[in-house]
């Protein structure tokens, strides 16, 4: 096989043995003279020496000397290593930047006022970061800040290193608040099961702590029971793992259905659009995912703009981009009716034809514009991070996706029932010539509702920024799916658009986990073409002389 | 009211006009001249990775012209577009060979479009240069592979991962998009870590559709696979705009590249250029070239490239320096044959030598693969790698993969066997 080796791309700074001795005593020379250097600070010179030398193996030792030393920088100076913002100088000094880039010095946390020339970032790898993880969460268990305890704690719940239990003992004798305090017992008993000698007795109530409050991170210090202990210990071990491979059984049927309904809330918003152009005015409108793709990229330029121009309004810019997509892909789909559609009505065979060339011509000319390339949308604060219900994770961002598709479905509901808009299209709709000797300029509404289809699909495409890539292609991938709502819940049916779209969301869920993501999707399609054989018309079929044409 | 919408009409037919005008081939100079065929798709799905090779190639092609050309005349490229679409791919290759009479073609990126257009340049005898890694098991007379062939990537990773400074993982998930390339990939991946002494139910096989952006239930399953108190590792042959949404998910399920490391086959400098690396950081990548690797050579192509695309924010990457490699191999096998002639040019590829971009020099083999070195890089915020480990010295590619049975008696030598399957056991070709 290959032999490898690490890497050493700048030679290291180590002009030999016999002048680092010197550079120690000039440091203990220097430690007199400054009383208020913390005496702890002779490690932290050579582990400065060592960070220079940029080598994994010189920076791992590096690490274990800083974290040794007790000094009480060492947690912000590994803290800093861990975020790749600690530097070494053109002087062979140690640099951090804060969040902001402001430049510390790393040994006597001094803000500089002017950048130092020459730093070079200290690189690590995964190794290195797991160890620079198990430090720092050794070194923050009892920092005042609330948040960097808890994730000092869950840190060395993750990682178990034997050398943590002295100090998480300590936290946890002193710590207040409940929630963290929890966290740490099952640190401090994730420890005491896994950690070479410790008596049975011990590892026992350490087991039962794991039982009783453990999640899916449990499991893994309970596979990991050490061979020697006692045959009881093994057995609870494996009573501990089935319980909570239990609970988590149950727990994953929540989980699915949560997945379920955001894969839901994804395809509804997707499918609205078409709800309304397909379902209502029934033209077979293949260009419907680039209506999608539109609302994305006016996001994306939107964001740009607010980055350059104003980046301090950043978290709104979601909010803005949502009333320009709507606005943006409504008036493509205007032009396009009003250029083509309405020349086709009554042929949908052309029309598919016709309406698959435009998504062509679009996707082309977003290709041509933005290039190839996928498009950065950010997140806003508000929507990053997740939060625990019971075993559930839930992540802020797709909650908001439900939400907003939801809010969209009720806007659209309303706009059809209570708006004087709403009440031509139903009424061109249902008799065409009706409406129009009643008044109704119904190629006016022709167009309005089209436009109206896109401008969803274009709010659609905001929402979908923020979970796929926004690129040329991004609507294809949306474009059947949509349609098999559409078709699924019964056309022209807004409340069976709502119904399919959750319930092909939540099958796609359960049907994954056996069948696997490629299979599900068949099983899904099959059942589809099976359920339309058997009722033609979907889930929800409208009813009415008008619609029986 | 009628003069405005036939205004529309005639804006609207020039806006397409305009975004078809790219793939129209460029005929710039007839006459005496040598002619290159540049087979890469500008519209359509694989847009996003082809148009930048169709660049590069087009870079060269006119560094060669201002050298002053090949054999005394000026090199012109043909450029048609496939548009993503596989049959396509043979008729433009056709389209090439016959109306165009190109010398050679540089093209493909899927191993489906270079499977269409085998025959065609079997039939009618042009050669083909391949540029991206792929999943072997193959050699033609016609094609000369310049990516990586599995043992040139996909092992190498895996060996990186079971070391120390990989984090020793002993349990393994294979996830992968549901076509050939990831499916053989994960073949051989599954044989060699067997063979490696892992056991069968510490692996874990997935696939996913094309464009699959609902990833919760497979990282769910990926975080439960890693709870069993093995070190759990990730190898990702999913392709494309299927990455993104995985890593994002990853990163919401807040599983760090501590914790479970991902190597990917299919994230290069390309993709991640312009998206939020974030949930990225410190996730690997295997490649034979990365563009944060430091050396003259590399550092003056950079220059170049940003030169050519007028931005100081493009990027290169691995499959560009495969043509590189190649468009230099070729050229510099046609001064040595002091022809074009398409089998004097295959007889002399093998055995030329030519610099690659990260400081060696790789060789053409008689299995019509080349050598190269591996890097394993790790995501930076800038959306560029940290090389972290690389071979020590160049890997030599093999068509046929040691691991899989009925593969690894065959062997690929068209200098000596004249055979791109020659069986070792039965002594025989094909």
């Amino acid at each position: 096989m290959h032999a490898f080796r690490l890497l050493t791309p700048r030679t290291p700074f180590r002009s030999g043995p016999d002048l680092r001795g010197v550079a120690k005593l000039l440091f203990a020379l220097m430690l007199c003279i400054i009383p208020f250097f913390p005496a702890s600070a002779g490690p932290l010179d050579e582990a400065t020496s060592l960070f220079a030398a940029d080598s994994f193996p010189d920076t791992a030792k590096a690490i274990d000397l800083v974290s040794a030393s007790g000094a009480p920088q060492a947690g912000s100076l590994l803290e800093a290593l861990g975020d790749r913002r600690l530097f070494v100088g053109g002087d062979k000094k140690l640099y951090f930047k804060d969040k902001s880039g402001a430049v510390f010095n790393a040994l006597d946390g001094s803000k500089l006022a002017l950048e130092p020339a020459d730093l070079t970032l200290v690189r690590t790898n995964n190794r290195l970061r797991g160890a620079i993880d198990t430090a720092v969460g050794r070194l923050t268990l009892q920092a005042p800040d609330p948040a960097r305890r808890r994730a000092a704690a869950e840190a060395v719940y993750k990682t178990r290193a034997p050398e943590s239990e002295e100090a998480i003992s300590a936290a946890l004798r002193v710590e207040k608040v409940a929630a963290i305090k929890e966290i740490q017992q099952l640190a401090l008993a994730s420890i005491i099961a896994t950690a070479p000698g410790k008596s049975d007795i011990d590892r026992l109530s350490a087991i039962e702590i794991l039982r009783d409050n453990g999640d899916r991170d449990a499991l893994t210090p309970l596979n990991l029971i050490p061979d020697s202990a006692g045959a009881n210990v093994k057995n609870a071990a494996k009573s501990a793992l089935t319980e909570i491979n239990n609970r988590l059984a149950l727990w994953s049927t929540a989980q699915n259905t949560w997945y379920g309904v955001s894969l839901g809330s994804v395809l509804l918003l997707a499918a609205i659009g078409l709800a309304i152009t397909f379902g209502v005015m029934g033209i077979i409108n293949m260009a419907h995912g680039e209506m999608v793709m539109i609302g994305a990229y006016t996001t994306f330029v939107i964001q740009e703009v607010i980055r350059q121009k104003y980046p301090a309004l950043f978290d709104y810019s979601l909010g803005i981009a949502i009333p320009l997509s709507f606005i943006v892909a409504g008036l493509v789909g205007i032009a396009i009716e009003r250029l083509v559609i309405r020349h086709l009505y009554g042929r949908p065979l052309e029309t598919l034809l016709a309406t698959w060339g435009i998504s062509l011509i679009l996707q082309q000319a977003v290709r041509t514009l933005f290039g190839p390339t996928n498009r950065e949308v950010g997140a806003p604060s508000f929507m990053a991070g997740s939060f625990k219900l019971g075993l559930l994770d839930i992540n802020y961002g797709r909650v908001w996706i439900v939400v907003f598709a939801l809010a969209v479905f009720v806007s659209v509901l309303a706009l059809l029932r209570f708006t004087p808009l709403g009440l031509q299209m139903r009424a061109v709709t249902q008799n065409r010539r009706m409406a129009a000797s009643m008044g109704i300029r119904t190629a006016r509404v022709d167009a309005l509702t089209f436009g109206l289809g896109s401008g969803i699909a274009g709010l659609a495409g905001v929402a979908l920024s923020q979970i796929d890539n926004v690129s040329p292609n991004l609507g294809q991938g949306y474009i059947i799916d949509s349609f098999m709502v559409v078709v699924f819940g019964g056309v022209g049916n807004l409340w069976g658009t709502l119904v399919a779209a959750l319930s092909l969301g939540i099958a796609n869920k359960f049907l994954e986990p056996f069948a696997g993501a490629v299979l599900g999707k068949i099983a899904l399609l099959v059942f589809i073409i099976l359920f339309i054989q058997k009722r033609p018309r979907g889930l929800f079929a409208l009813k009415g002389r008008a619609i029986e044409q | 009211m009628n003069l405005t919408r036939r205004s529309l009409l005639a804006t609207s037919a020039l806006a397409a006009a305009a975004a078809a005008l790219p793939s129209l081939p460029v005929l710039a100079q007839s006459g005496d001249t040598i002619k290159i065929g540049i087979l890469h798709s500008l519209s359509g799905t694989m847009a996003i990775s082809e148009t930048t090779l169709k660049d590069v190639m087009l870079m060269l092609i006119e560094q060669q012209n201002a050298k002053g050309g090949l054999l005394g005349k000026k090199l012109e490229a043909v450029v048609v577009d496939p548009a993503s679409n596989w049959p396509l791919f043979a008729e433009k290759a056709r389209e090439l060979i016959t109306q165009h009479k190109v010398a050679a073609t540089f093209g493909c990126w899927t191993s489906v479009s270079r499977k269409s257009v085998l025959p065609v340049f079997k039939e009618l005898n042009n050669i083909l240069f391949y540029p991206v890694q792929y999943e072997g098991e193959e050699s033609e007379r016609n094609v000369f592979y310049t990516g990586a062939a599995p043992n040139q990537q996909a092992i190498p990773a895996v060996d990186y991962l079971m070391s120390k400074d990989g984090g020793e993982v002993k349990r393994w998930v294979l996830a992968g998009t549901d076509y050939v390339y990831p499916r053989t990939t994960n073949k051989i991946l599954e044989a060699y870590l067997i063979s490696k002494g892992v056991a069968k139910e510490d692996i874990m096989i997935n696939y996913t559709p094309f464009g699959h952006s609902d990833w919760q239930t497979i990282v769910a399953d990926i975080k439960k696979f890693g709870s069993a108190g093995k070190k759990t590792g990730v190898v990702s042959t999913i392709n494309g705009d299927a990455n993104v949404p995985f890593y994002k998910e990853l990163g919401n399920a807040g599983i760090k590249a501590t914790d479970i490391p991902v190597v990917a086959f299919s994230v290069g400098e390309e993709e991640l250029a312009g998206i939020d690396t974030k949930p990225l950081l410190g996730h690997l990548a295997a490649w034979n070239y990365f563009q944060s690797v430091k050396n003259p050579v590399n550092e003056a192509f950079i220059k170049q490239w940003k030169t050519f695309k007028k931005s100081d924010k493009a990027v290169t990457n691995d499959p560009m320096e495969a043509h590189v490699i190649g468009f230099n191999m070729w050229v510099k096998a046609v001064e040595k044959a002091g022809t074009i002639n398409v089998d004097k040019v295959i007889d002399t590829l093998p055995g030329i030598e030519v610099p690659n971009l990260t400081g060696g020099v790789s060789k053409m083999l008689p299995n019509h693969h080349i050598t190269k070195p591996v890097l394993i890089g790790e995501v930076r915020a800038d959306g560029q790698f940290d090389v972290v480990w690389q071979t020590k010295g160049l890997v030599p590619g093999d068509a046929w993969t040691d691991y899989l049975e009925g593969s690894k008696d065959l062997e690929a030598d068209w200098v000596n066997l004249k055979c791109g399957n020659y069986n070792t056991k039965l002594k025989k070709c094909g």
